[in-house]
């Protein structure tokens, strides 16, 4: 018998899990083939929801289901903690002690919040002045500070990329601005935002129209701040070079690492716990029979649920070719898109890849086409219509209509040099820029 | 792209005077460029880290975030900030002669 093992039932294993057991339909039935997926606990949470539930606009109960009906018949599920990998002996040791074997590992446990790595972040203040909203509990915990807050100094802050769909905590500024002039309070709040980049976002088109967006909504903009400790108490964020912002509300997205297990797995993981993997077949640098995809990795794309569905459209035929001897696909392009949120129901659209950095445009929809990197009412609708694709078209692991693992260059407003904008290929821009991370 | 004029080399420079070609570096370059960067001499620890920087530049194609030079270079971030004052990951990999390092997304 042969055996495929998916470490983590989130976004990204639950759809490698059901995108293989239907290409292995017929292995499955007779026998001859085993997919286990394992996770530490039973509940999925939709994690774009967090971002509307300290809003008020989600209930917990709104974005979090059960794992095991999300996940086919066909699968065997286990709930374990891992304690670590071995892949000089292809076996995986859940806690406890007991081992699982493998033909073909995938690694989709995702990246955690560490603020832990912070000084002073998880001291005094913390979920009464300082919060995260990248958890249920911090979420949660927020939307209460929120609905007493009654004015005073609000500060966001990134500590280190790469972080969790890298627009969240823009996208938290601009909801802030919304909610507080709802209130009624937006004259008594003074919102800053506080990144370690050197503009509001990494890619240069897009960074300037949401620098834009933060100045029109009145948040200031601090760059270059490399946050180095936390005072809840007192109110103080210091940066490594001795900056202070200080605050009365600090909504902070704390470093990101890897899952500790990597961390326990000999050579599997780098110093943050993210795997080293080729960004083109997914396959990890480790081990030709260990495969990663999902916030796990380390490769230069976003962190985002649609990057998890574009890769597992390449990743799982790409398991399969392996198994069967056959040289991998190296189709990832790093393509994402996403809807970004800027308050008062309306939302911007990015599409990008690798290569390609978010640009104007029009992007071709079923429903007609959607605006890119311009505010509008239609793709708010979208960003509220994708909590029902992501249960219902997006775990289950099936296509989107209309929407390619490939980015496509059609309807983009690219700027010079050049292109032929009829072309399909993003490799014809590659020149123009380079890699990033 | 703008061309720097150091010690009688001409090097391909971005608009901020990152090199574009790290072959074109070697240390007395970087001492030149340190020093004009209102750091007027490299000691062992300023080399530690430039070194670090290059070399993983060079093995993986990205420059380390000042996160993982704190974890990997040997110099905890707190000195890093003494050493190569406001943005030691920028003003390293300048130093070090490699493009400038662009935040994940």
């Amino acid at each position: 018998m042969k055996r495929i093992v998916i470490l983590g039932a989130g976004t990204a294993g639950t759809i490698m899990a059901n995108r293989l057991a239907k290409l292995y339909r017929r292995e499955l039935d007779d026998g001859s083939w085993r997919i286990t997926l394992v996770d530490q606990d039973d509940r999925h949470v939709y994690q774009p929801g967090l971002l509307f539930l300290p809003f008020g606009g989600y209930t917990p109960e709104q974005i979090v289901k059960p794992r095991r009906p999300l996940i086919a018949r066909t699968v065997q599920y286990i709930q374990a903690g891992i304690d670590r990998v071995e892949p000089d002996r292809d076996v995986v040791f859940l806690e406890g002690g007991s081992p699982l074997s493998y033909d073909a590992l995938i690694i989709a446990t995702g990246t955690r919040i560490a603020p832990e790595e912070t000084e002073g972040m998880l001291g005094e203040g913390w979920r009464s002045k300082v919060f995260d909203f990248y958890t249920l509990e911090g979420a949660s915990a927020l939307r209460d500070a929120l609905a007493r807050f009654t004015g005073g100094r609000l500060a966001i802050n990134v500590v280190d990329m790469p972080i969790k769909c890298p627009v969240a905590p823009l996208e938290f500024a601009f909801l802030a601005d919304a909610y507080f002039t709802e209130r009624g309070i937006r004259d008594k709040v003074d919102i800053s935002y506080v990144t370690p980049l050197d503009s509001a976002f990494t890619k240069p088109t897009s960074a300037k129209t949401l620098t834009h967006l933060l100045a029109d909504k009145g948040i200031a903009l601090v760059t270059e701040f490399a946050t180095g400790s936390v005072d809840g108490a007192a109110g103080r964020l210091v940066s490594y070079d001795e900056r202070v912002v200080e605050f009365d509300l600090l909504v902070t997205v704390p470093l990101h690492a890897g899952q500790d297990y990597i961390g326990r797995s000999p050579g599997l993981g780098d110093s943050l716990k993210f795997v080293p993997t080729d960004p083109h077949t997914l396959q990890t640098k480790r081990k030709a029979n260990i495969f990663a995809l999902g916030d796990a990795t380390d490769v230069p794309a976003s962190k985002a649920g649609s990057v998890v569905h574009f890769e597992a459209e390449v990743l799982a035929p790409n398991v399969r070719r392996f198994l069967a001897g056959l040289p991998l696909d190296p189709g990832f392009d790093g393509h994402s898109n996403c809807f970004i949120e800027t308050g008062f129901d309306k939302a911007l659209l990015i599409d990008f890849n690798y290569e390609v950095e978010p640009v104007p445009g029009k992007f071709p929809f079923a429903l007609g086409p959607l605006s890119l990197l311009q505010e509008s009412r239609l793709n708010h609708i979208g960003k509220l219509a994708f909590r029902w694709v992501y249960w219902n078209l997006l775990l289950p692991g099936h296509d989107i209509p209309g929407i390619t693992p490939r980015m496509s260059l059609r309807g983009k407003r690219l700027p010079v040099p050049a292109v032929d904008v009829t072309a399909t290929e993003p490799e014809l821009v590659a020149s123009a820029t380079e890699k990033e991370h | 792209m703008p061309v720097l004029q150091v010690l009688d080399a001409s090097l391909e420079v971005d608009a901020e005077g990152f090199l574009q070609k790290p072959e074109q570096w070697n240390e007395d370059l970087a001492l030149e460029i340190a020093r004009v960067n209102g750091i007027p001499d490299l000691n062992e620890r300023h080399w530690m880290v430039i070194r670090f920087m290059r070399d993983t530049y060079l093995r993986t194609g990205t420059a380390p975030t000042i996160r993982t030079l704190g974890k990997d270079s040997g110099v905890p971030i707190k000195e890093l900030y003494q050493l190569f004052p406001k943005g030691p990951a920028k003003l390293a990999a300048k130093i070090g002669g490699i493009p400038k390092p662009k935040g994940c997304i």
